[in-house]
């Protein structure tokens, strides 16, 4: 009753989309992905950009398509959010709020001036588009999706046309939404940064169809995950900051099986967030090792093991508590220390990233 | 200066003008507009049925006219009928027949401008909330204003230039149909060369100023992105 049910069909030239999805009713869920594997065309058929030939959508137990029903996208409760700003030329920033809050039966004036204050766009009202930089814009274009209080917000790669710092400057605003919207977010990405920062659910896409769909952190941990990642493959952990050593200006996050030290970013005692371990900063030992430069170790036992991209590497998951981490080893190394299954190790995590 | 016959045949050559584009900012308008959004097959026949007059003779447009709006024609029957009598030989004929000549002066800009706005503004519209009409109304008009200035003042300045259509449709009657041009055209015949030259020059400095306005104020193409 909560969640969103899509099946989608869609035969284009070289193209097929063929989807059948329940996503979560709540929470931030990535779709995720390499360029034409179909996640765009799946948001947009969920907007009703696009109208597949057959297909069937249910929001919430309302149906927005089946074989009798189809409505038009400026009749569904959706925020949309593109991948460029997509800014009316013709009218200032303000403006741009009120056109879909004035056409909205749901917008409130409150809304509006939350998404103003989310976005931190207040000075901006007066100008007009063109004079903005693009990671105003784009903060703009997602004010303006919510200000039309909508049950569902759609992303589409919202920073894939911005350069790394307005990446920088709206990563910020994402987390907020995240924490601060009750509605669901639809987040369309093929950057497995960003879904690690923002989603709670994930669906990995190749080719038009689904390869893989869970929660974040599960899924993550997947060695068999369907689609390539390469240096990007990790794992991300649930945690809590534990204490906050000022003297060396680090700080302990303590997760389900242990904790980890990480630069200290100011982030205040007991707030939740998130870790990342990339499987190319995790190494094992078998004897716990001679002390080093690296301050975070801990015991774990190997739990499976996995074929990489190349022949000469290999993927370990290590169970630590209730946790779990992935490794990166050469097939070499693992033979010679004797990896398998049910082995107690030592885990060393060169880096972690810390995301609020 | 310029004679009372002068100054009539230029107020009847702004009315002229005016009236023709204002009935083609109407009737060119949708044209345009499924021009620009139809992948149909009918798109390339409409097309080039649009830009026939800026290609066909204008005596030949005249022609086919005349025979369609004269007593024995489909139009003339029709406004017989209806009791207007015939077209031919007055102002109003003159209107229908500008109408078709300046066709593609109004079509073809404004299809430009609708193209150029692209699909994405509709989509973020419908996005918003907007119903299709809505869209066209609160998105497309505003985003399109130089081309409906462009296409408008083409239009109207066409209109003024037409010639060889009013000598067909329209002949040579003091006050009805007898616009700039063809005044110009009977001075010359008269041999009263300074009047032709004193309208031909109204003309001119007319026609560089509008052309001049246009291209001076060709507004920078702005996007929203």
């Amino acid at each position: 009753m909560d969640s969103i049910n899509a099946r989608f069909k869609l035969d284009w030239p070289g193209f097929t989309l063929d989807v059948d999805l329940a996503l979560p009713g709540r929470g931030v869920t990535a779709l995720f992905g390499h360029s034409g594997s179909g996640k765009t065309t799946l948001l947009r058929c969920l907007a009703g950009l696009e109208r597949p030939s057959h297909g069937r959508l249910e929001f919430k137990g309302k149906i927005w398509q089946d074989d009798k029903t189809w409505l038009p996208t400026h009749q569904r409760p959706i925020g949309y959010v593109f991948q460029e700003a997509s800014l009316f030329a013709h009218l200032n920033v303000l403006g741009n709020l009120n056109f879909g809050l004035k056409r909205s039966a749901t917008a409130q004036r409150v809304g509006l001036e939350q998404a103003i204050e989310l976005l931190g766009i207040g000075h901006l009202l007066e100008r007009k588009p063109d004079t903005l930089s693009g990671g105003e814009r784009q903060r703009v274009g997602i004010a303006r999706a919510l200000a039309v209080g909508p049950e569902i917000l759609l992303m589409d790669e919202p920073l894939a046309a911005l350069d790394l710092k307005r990446k920088q400057e709206i990563l910020p605003y994402l987390e907020r939404l995240h924490d601060e919207l009750a509605i669901p977010v639809i987040y369309v990405s093929h950057s497995p940064d960003e879904v690690a920062r923002l989603a709670d659910h994930i669906v990995a896409m190749d080719g038009g169809r689904v390869v893989a769909d869970g929660p974040l952190v599960e899924t993550l941990a997947r060695l068999d995950l369907p689609i390539r990642l390469g240096e990007d493959v990790g794992v991300v952990l649930d945690a809590t900051v534990g204490s906050v050593d000022s003297e060396w200006h680090l700080a302990r996050v303590d997760f389900a099986g242990g904790s980890l030290w990480t630069r200290d970013r100011g982030v205040p005692t007991g707030k939740h967030v998130r870790v990342r371990v990339l499987a190319r900063d995790v190494s094992l030992a078998v004897h716990h090792p001679e002390p080093s430069s690296i301050q975070n170790v801990l015991d774990g036992t190997v739990e499976s093991m996995a074929a990489d991209d190349h022949p000469g590497l290999l993927l370990v998951r290590v169970q630590i508590g209730a946790s779990q981490l992935v490794a990166r080893l050469t097939r070499r190394s693992a033979a010679q220390l004797g990896i398998a299954q049910g082995l107690p190790v030592s885990v060393q995590i060169k880096s972690v990233a810390l995301m609020e | 200066m310029l004679t009372d016959s002068d100054l009539q045949a230029i107020w009847l050559t702004i009315r002229l003008a005016g009236i023709t584009t204002l009935i083609l900012l109407l009737i060119g308008t949708p044209i345009a507009w499924r021009l620009a959004c139809s992948r149909s097959w009918w798109k390339g026949p409409l097309g080039a049925v649009v830009a026939l007059p800026l290609v066909l003779p204008p005596s030949v447009l005249g022609f086919y006219l005349l025979l369609a709006m004269g007593p024995f024609g489909p139009v003339g029957q029709l406004t017989t009928a209806l009791g207007l009598g015939t077209l031919p030989f007055t102002f109003w004929g003159l209107v229908v027949a500008s109408s078709f000549y300046s066709l593609p002066f109004m079509v073809q800009p404004l299809q430009n401008a609708f193209e150029s706005i692209g699909e994405r503004p509709l989509e973020v519209a419908a996005t918003l909330r907007a119903s299709p009409v809505d869209t066209f109304f609160s998105v497309v008009l505003p985003l399109a204003k130089p081309g409906f200035i462009t296409a408008g003042v083409l239009t109207f300045a066409h209109t003024v230039g037409e010639f060889g259509v009013v000598l067909m449709i329209g002949g040579n009657i003091p006050g009805v149909t007898r616009v700039a041009s063809v005044q110009i055209y009977d001075h010359v015949e008269a041999m009263e060369y300074a009047d032709a030259h004193r309208l031909a020059a109204v003309m001119l400095i007319f026609s560089f100023t509008v052309l001049l306005a246009m291209y001076v104020r060709r507004p920078k193409p702005s996007r929203g992105d």
